[in-house]
């Protein structure tokens, strides 16, 4: 490997390095000030490729050259600024009071929208945009050719980073959004005007998505995967740089370039994962990423369950409705019971994650890690083993907790997003293995032939026993929740050091915490696979991850039954909505968002609430 | 027994003889069930939607399947396997379709094969080119008209033998479709072309590629002849960097899909010149039928055929010539009308051998040429799928049925 190739390779590093950090840039300085996890970003950075993929072409068509090219990337970068005051405008201001977490429920239900509205504006075709002018000829560096355009992506990092930094020390609005992501209540009582200050801010988080997206326009072709596939990166980046930190921000994406340039000489099928990687080594030695510091002592995470004396109402309102579940195969025919049965899977798999971030406080982004495991174990051992049903269910579980007891083990020592990122991280890195290991877990392609034992395989039969196992899991996370281990753990979430001081130990209760819940998610996760005779790593996704949150957001994270109204909702809309259009994620999308400003705690805590004030 | 079978006998001639006159009328339609991934893959998806329903236009404007209409439902999949299956149920169970055809992506294809033997219920692949949908997956219900990877792997493969080229780099998309592809040419490679060996591999994740690194670790490894299997965003990228560093000067390139102009077009004027490319050059087409089908396509859509959309319509079609000689679209009656059964489609006669479940559907074999601001493919033939198919004894060895 002669010199020349390493600076070529690391120079094309540091052009990835450039453009990658322009746009996570605006996710972190979002983050610091509003504390909002925006999944939209993506979907801005995408708005901003089409955007000019569309526009820059006619003005180039106007006057050819540098000058209109660039004002183009301006422009554009411009109007996805525009776009993102009009999020803030619409959407999040209205939501700002809600529990943390739920702007993201709402961003989500901007993705899909955005995802749709591309197609129906853009058309279903990829865009190629046109080429820098004057910057299209390559250079010659140490004999080898090197793009110009390139080099000029890679000045156009630092050139950021310094306007940013400008913006940040030497401008009122800069002093105010620092001392946001310091301290946000000090902000607000020193009556700096607060929705003046979120507006700036998703302004110029949304310009820079847009000028990364526009930058992209002579490499990339716009194209409709663009926003999922750059979000996750740029997670990875602002969690890795410490959450806010503009300059951690940078060095982040410097490594992850490096990384990524070299590391496909090595293992050539690595970039899947070796971003995730680097994220769970950064987290496990530093927890706060680079340059981020601890969040504020009594954390702002504390929502969830509250104590509340048990209703006997309660208790026969769940057996009524038990009841009913149970009658449901005498009056359905067999689509509706697939339906009914997936939705008590997810109805579970959400109420596992309601035990971490409802009682525990502990946000986890990659909760489909255990469901995954749980199906994977199940498949692995009618694979292997050659196990039945019955063997394998509780082989999944076991998989699924030691799974959870591993990453738990890793992800206890932290605390907020940076816990959630890392528990995001080892769901990909899981990932990343069903998918690569093609010999075991038979890769993308997964396990198929996973079916149920034959006194279980009629729709009927299987319902009543996904009806059984959920139900009695449920009861069990609902013991666990109301005895003195849930009481320890949400003690824990309100406040850390005082639970320390009552001499419970934290970190273990919330490693036995992650187990329970990962065992759950298990059950949950080989029920589904015997369901539909098949894994794959799908099941293991960011996507899987999403839908537990969302259903657990949706039903409401303060109260018991909402994840598994949640999951009912949630589960239903998809399956309605699919098969009439194919704008089914723009309805989905829009019924999200509605649900979120019409239910600002959550179906169930909402309706909750509606009942008690008029009490 | 007997007593039973001769009322029902009797029965059905009386139903015969009184219903059918109006019977004849009021036929149910033939229900057929679709689904494919809409939202995510519309530019491939989207002109095969076009295609199939040019077909069932056309058969209906005729009279329609044995006397009835033939109704597609159709149906968004959702691009995960999860939500396939659960929709295929729902076409079977709700709509109570004869039988499915569609999907886009290969692990999908793969689970709806699995499907349909739990189901017993014939599914047709229309796009997963994975072998393993009709090969280790395959299964009595399943069946592909297009070309497997294997059979257009080794119709490039022939070209690379012809090039000389020795020193071969892969890069391809790192998931099920792109691995299968890479094994088949590092196997089909080292069979037939004496001395050829892969001095480098790339497989940067679907849609994620980093282009520059790429091109350059694969320059570092100086092969003389390089098999893509990037589409979409990951080649235009790849061409575009590729193109600036010179990487593709003096190269063999093989590249499969590349010449179909859902991939084509993207790319506009900067189609890499000289790429040898399985492809559609549907606008150099003469053969009257085939040229028919063009026409009322373009006349119907105000838009130029893609390769999807001419799948589309001969899935269709031969469905369609298939429950008339089936005499039904009954399951079992399909399958044996289908198996080893003589097409003659647009594209000319068209076989679906038994053993596999795969059809002898050929592919358009030619080079990438630039033609005014767009690409389109020059020195093409039409190979037919026959010769390249795998062989009965792999078939046989591979194949759980």
């Amino acid at each position: 490997m002669d010199l020349s190739f390493l600076i070529i390779q690391s120079l094309s590093g540091l052009a990835s390095a450039s453009s990658l950090f322009i746009t996570a840039c605006g996710l972190t300085l979002v983050f610091g000030v509003t504390r909002i996890v925006n999944f939209a970003h993506g979907s801005l950075y995408m708005i901003g490729a089409y955007t000019a993929a569309t526009l820059l072409p006619r003005l180039l068509e106007l006057s050819y050259g540098p000058v209109s090219f660039w004002t183009g990337i301006l422009i554009t970068a411009l109007i996805v600024g525009a776009i993102g005051v009009l999020i803030e405008v619409l959407l999040l201001r209205r939501i700002y009071g809600a529990p943390e977490l739920f702007q993201l429920l709402a961003t989500f239900g901007v993705v899909l929208v955005v995802q749709d509205l591309v197609v129906q504006v853009f058309g279903p075709q990829d865009i190629l945009g046109p080429r820098a002018p004057g910057l299209r000829a390559p250079v010659e560096i140490l004999g080898r050719r090197f793009p110009s355009y390139e080099l000029a992506l890679i000045a156009a990092g630092p050139i950021v980073l310094g306007f940013v930094w400008l913006l940040l020390r030497k401008t009122r609005f800069g002093i105010l959004v620092r001392a946001a992501t310091q301290d946000r209540d000090m902000v607000a009582s020193l009556g700096v005007n607060q929705a003046l200050l979120f507006t700036g801010t998703l302004f110029l988080g949304a310009f820079l998505a847009g000028l990364g997206g526009a930058l992209q326009t002579p490499r990339v072709s716009a194209n409709t995967g663009m926003d999922l596939s750059i979000i996750a990166e740029c997670f990875v980046v602002t969690v890795v740089g410490g959450m806010g930190s503009v300059p951690g921000a940078f060095l982040a994406a410097l490594i992850i370039g490096q990384l990524q340039a070299f590391g496909i000489l090595i293992f050539p099928k690595s970039t899947l994962v070796v971003v995730f990687l680097l994220m769970a080594f950064v987290l496990a030695v530093r927890p706060y990423g680079f340059f981020g510091r601890p969040e504020i002592v009594g954390g702002t995470h504390a929502v969830g369950i509250v104590s509340r004396t048990p209703r006997a109402s309660g208790t026969v309102a769940a057996l009524i409705v038990l009841a009913l579940l149970a009658c449901l195969p005498l009056v359905s025919d067999a689509y509706l019971l697939k339906v009914a049965t997936e939705i008590l899977i997810f109805a579970l798999f959400a109420f596992s994650l309601q035990l971490l971030i409802g009682v525990g406080g502990l946000v986890s982004f990659g909760h489909a890690a255990f469901f995954g495991l749980g199906a994977y174990g199940a498949a692995l051992g009618v694979k292997w083993l050659d196990a039945p049903m019955e063997a394998a269910l509780p082989l999944g579980i076991l998989f699924a907790a030691a799974g959870a007891a591993l990453i738990g083990a890793f992800v206890v020592r932290l605390s907020g997003i940076y816990l959630a990122m890392m528990t995001l991280a080892a769901a990909q890195i899981l990932y990343a293995v069903a998918f690569q290991w093609v010999d075991v877990t038979g890769g993308d392609n997964g396990i198929v032939g996973v079916w149920p034992s034959t006194w279980a395989s009629p729709r009927n039969a299987y319902y009543i026993l996904t009806l059984i196992l959920c139900a009695t899991a449920v009861f069990i996370l609902k013991r666990a929740i109301d005895a003195p281990f849930g009481y320890a753990l949400r003690a824990a979430r309100d406040s850390e050091p005082r639970a320390e001081a009552i001499g419970l130990n934290v970190r273990r209760h919330r490693w036995l915490a992650f187990m329970l819940s990962g065992a759950a998610a298990g059950l949950a996760g080989g029920i589904y696979a015997f369901s539909r005779g098949s894994v794959d790593p799908s099941l293991l996704g960011i996507s899987t991850s999403v839908d537990a949150l969302a259903m657990l957001l949706l039903g409401g994270i303060q109260t018991i039954a909402g994840p598994l109204v949640g999951a009912g909702v949630l589960h239903t809309l998809r399956d309605q909505i699919m098969p009439l259009t194919g704008l089914w994620r723009l309805f989905l999308g829009v019924s999200i968002i509605a649900m979120v400003l019409l239910f600002p705690r959550g179906l169930v805590g909402t309706i909750r609430h509606w009942r008690e004030e008029r009490a | 027994m007997a007593k039973v079978s001769m009322a029902r006998w009797f029965a059905l001639g009386l139903a015969l003889a009184l219903g059918a006159p109006t019977a004849q009328a009021q036929q149910p339609p033939i229900k057929i069930g679709e689904l494919n991934s809409y939202a995510k893959w519309a530019a491939f998806t989207v002109p095969y939607r076009n295609g199939w329903q040019l077909a069932q236009d056309e058969i209906n404007a005729k009279g329609g399947v044995l006397g009835r209409k033939l109704e597609i439902i159709s149906r968004e999949d959702g691009s995960t396997t999860g939500d396939t299956t659960r929709v295929a149920e729902e076409l079977v169970t709700r709509e109570g379709v004869s039988l499915l055809f569609g999907s886009f992506l290969s692990n999908v294809g793969v689970a709806m094969a699995d499907f349909a033997n739990q189901k017993k219920i014939v599914y047709i692949a229309a796009e997963p080119l994975t072998d393993a949908v009709t090969m280790a997956q395959g299964n009595r219900y399943t069946f592909r008209i297009r070309p497997n990877n294997f059979m257009q792997v080794g119709m490039l493969v022939e070209q690379a033998k012809a090039s000389g080229a020795k020193r071969w780099a892969i890069v391809a998309p790192n998931y099920e479709y792109g691995q299968s592809a890479a094994q088949v040419f590092k196997r089909l490679i080292q069979e037939r072309v004496p001395g050829a060996e892969i001095v480098a591999e790339q497989y940067p994740a679907l849609g994620k590629i980093e282009a520059g690194p790429t091109v350059s670790a694969i320059e570092q490894a100086k092969p003389d002849g390089i098999f893509n299997v990037l589409f979409g965003p990951d080649l235009t990228q790849f061409v575009r960097e590729g193109n600036t560093r010179g990487l593709f000067e003096k190269k063999s390139i093989l590249s499969l899909l590349t010449g179909e102009p859902e991939w084509l077009l993207p790319l506009k004027d900067e189609v890499p010149e000289g790429w040898t490319v399985t492809g559609y050059p549907w606008d150099q087409i003469t053969e009257p039928k085939h040229k028919a089908f063009i026409d009322a396509y373009r006349a119907k859509f105000n838009d130029t055929p893609r390769l999807g959309s001419l799948l589309g319509y001969m899935v269709v079609t031969m469905i369609r010539d298939t429950i008339e000689r089936a005499g039904s679209a009954e399951t079992d009656a399909f399958i044996k009308a289908m198996q080893d059964a003589k097409f003659d489609t647009v594209i000319g006669p068209v076989t679906m051998r038994g053993s596999d479940h795969q059809a002898s559907m050929g592919a358009w074999v030619g080079k990438l040429a630039l033609k005014g601001a767009t690409g389109g493919m020059a020195d093409w033939t039409y190979k037919d799928g026959t010769p390249f198919m795998h062989s009965e004894a792999e078939v046989k060895a591979v194949r759980k049925d």
